[in-house]
């Protein structure tokens, strides 16, 4: 029997762990260092270019910066309609997309090519061209009548990312194993029943830090629809910018659009660690 | 152990519950099931044996209709199950089904699991099926596990849900495909343990398996696969113990080496 101390730990580990704890101060001293350091770099830098004040004065001055809050924050909130809306759009469109193309059926071939084509295209299209086409296309038909701006930015959004989101669909409900779908068909589960109560929660569940990613992706694209005109954050901080001559109110929107996708971004960090960890400790024995 | 399944009332279609008849499947040019026929009777553990590639898992998935015969019937009872015209999904719930693996819903607590067919597809009461799963899950000392996901569980704890899932509806047969074969050794007892009190219940199995004692010990008769072929078809003792043919001898003996 070693020695063992008052913590009930041999003399052995308790040197062990003073090692390590000397190891981990060591290396957090070191990376607050090297942060400090290259923190000093940039502001050196931008310190010596000549022509900091001037870049200084036209995007982070704090005179602009508060004048422009209130219009841009008021735009953001249409941003966040916007987004809202095009959420569920996207979920229910992606994944029909992805669950006709997943048909095998003779009936469904003609919606099988539909939706192919559908995702090739609009996966290949620039996005401002899509909204371009949608927010002055539409209305040039003279079919519906004046329609609000941000309607049509919005299904603009939602008909490029669903040719996206589709394919990351696909991807997932493709990987769930073909026992879980051959365990569900043995059940008696229709294809249907199989699809909603097996395939469609596992397939999300396996892409799901993919589909977060998009999903912060669309949370900036919707302030593409300002080009239509609608009055969302960067919209708002444009009719600032084209008044005032400076760019701070840019940098108002930018911040806003941060603050708005960092609780998804550290939500995704978030699952896709637990996952990982599950899937290292757990699973089949 | 108390009484896992209940005896299903087959008489009316008389002795058998399982006809093979004259089966052929293809791949391609490929001929992996050349003309098979055998039986399953009442109550009967039949295992199902063979070299891999012998066509063991193609009858397996043609009786649970995953793949579709070229020629021959497969008759349940007095259904032929071949014929395109019978509703696939309602023969499908009369034969109870256990895989290799990943036969759980990873996404399902194992009570979700057991009850999933009694809930949507036989539209029972979610507490009428809460209480039949886990009087199943009570006898296989289970029961203390449903609410848990099935990455909690050891491979023999999940492959005994499995076969609970697959009891839930009182099948007439119960097809079990080579459910211990992704087990730990240590594990694949208390599996086997339980098909074998499933057998004394009067439970009518078909199993395709590589574990030779146990198909031995538990199966009233030895279906030999042999290149797509019926080889042998008797006991235990006649297949297994004083083969005559030199293959099927050779087949054995290598078994028994490993």
């Amino acid at each position: 029997m070693p020695d063992i101390n008052e913590y009930g730990v041999s003399a052995v580990e308790q040197e062990r762990e003073q090692f390590r704890s000397g190891e981990r101060r060591r290396s957090i001293l070191t990376s607050i260092g090297s942060s400090l350091a290259f923190i000093a770099a940039v502001v050196i830098t931008l310190k010596l270019s000549p022509g900091w004040p001037r870049v200084r004065e036209s995007f982070f001055s704090a005179e602009y910066f508060a004048m422009a809050w209130p219009q841009v924050l008021d735009g953001l909130w249409l941003n966040i309609r916007v987004l809202g809306v095009a959420l569920v759009g996207v979920a229910v469109l992606g994944t029909s997309l992805a669950l006709i193309r997943m048909t095998k059926s003779a009936v469904m071939f003609p919606l099988r090519v539909v939706a192919r084509t559908y995702t090739t295209i609009m996966r290949g299209i620039p996005m401002i061209v899509t909204l371009y086409l949608i927010g002055f296309g539409i209305p040039g038909l003279d079919l519906f009548g004046r329609i609000d701006k941000a309607v049509l930015g919005t299904i603009a959004v939602v008909m490029s990312y669903s040719a996206y989101i589709a394919e990351v669909l696909r991807a997932g409900f493709e990987d769930v194993h073909p026992s879980q779908r051959a365990s569900a068909r043995s059940l008696g589960l229709t294809t249907g029943q199989t699809m909603w109560h097996v395939i469609i929660p596992q397939g999300i569940r396996k892409v799901a830090p993919a589909l977060m990613n998009d999903f912060v992706a669309m949370q900036k694209d919707v302030g593409l629809i300002s080009t239509l005109g609608a009055v969302d954050a960067v919209r708002a901080a444009q009719i600032v910018v084209a008044k005032t001559y400076n760019f701070t109110p840019y940098v108002v929107a930018s911040l806003l659009f941060i603050a708005m996708s960092v609780p998804f971004i550290l939500l995704n960090d978030w699952y896709s660690e637990r996952r990982r960890k599950r899937e290292q400790t757990g699973g089949m024995v | 152990m108390a009484e896992l399944s209940s005896t299903y009332d087959t008489s009316r279609f008389g002795d058998k519950v399982l006809r093979i008849d004259n089966v052929v499947k293809r791949f391609g040019d490929n001929t992996v099931l050349d003309h098979i026929s055998f039986d399953v009777h009442m109550h009967e553990t039949v295992a199902l044996l063979g070299p891999s590639g012998s066509g063991k898992s193609t009858v397996m998935k043609c009786i649970n209709l995953l793949e579709q015969v070229n020629d021959g019937q497969i008759w349940l009872g007095e259904t032929d199950i071949t014929d395109p015209r019978e509703n696939q999904d309602s023969i499908r719930s009369r034969i109870g089904v256990v895989f290799q693996q990943f036969n759980l819903f990873s996404h399902m607590t194992v009570l979700n699991n057991v009850t999933l067919a009694a809930r949507k597809v036989h539209k029972w009461p979610r507490e009428k099926a809460e209480e039949k799963a886990m009087g199943l899950l009570k006898r296989i000392g289970m029961d203390q596990k449903a609410k848990e996901y099935p990455d909690r569980l050891s491979g023999g704890q999940q492959q005994r849900v499995a076969i609970c899932r697959a009891l839930m509806m009182e099948p007439e047969l119960l097809l079990l495909d080579e459910i211990t074969s992704a087990l730990d050794p240590l594990l694949v007892g208390e599996v086997l343990e339980m098909v074998g009190e499933l057998k004394r219940q009067g439970a009518t199995i078909l199993m395709a398996t590589h574990e030779m004692s146990f198909a031995h010990d538990a199966a009233d008769r030895i279906v030999l696969l042999r290149r797509g072929k019926i080889a042998e078809n008797g006991s235990p003792e006649e297949v297994m113990d004083n083969p005559t043919d030199p293959e099927t001898q050779a087949f054995f003996a290598a078994y028994n080496r490993v």
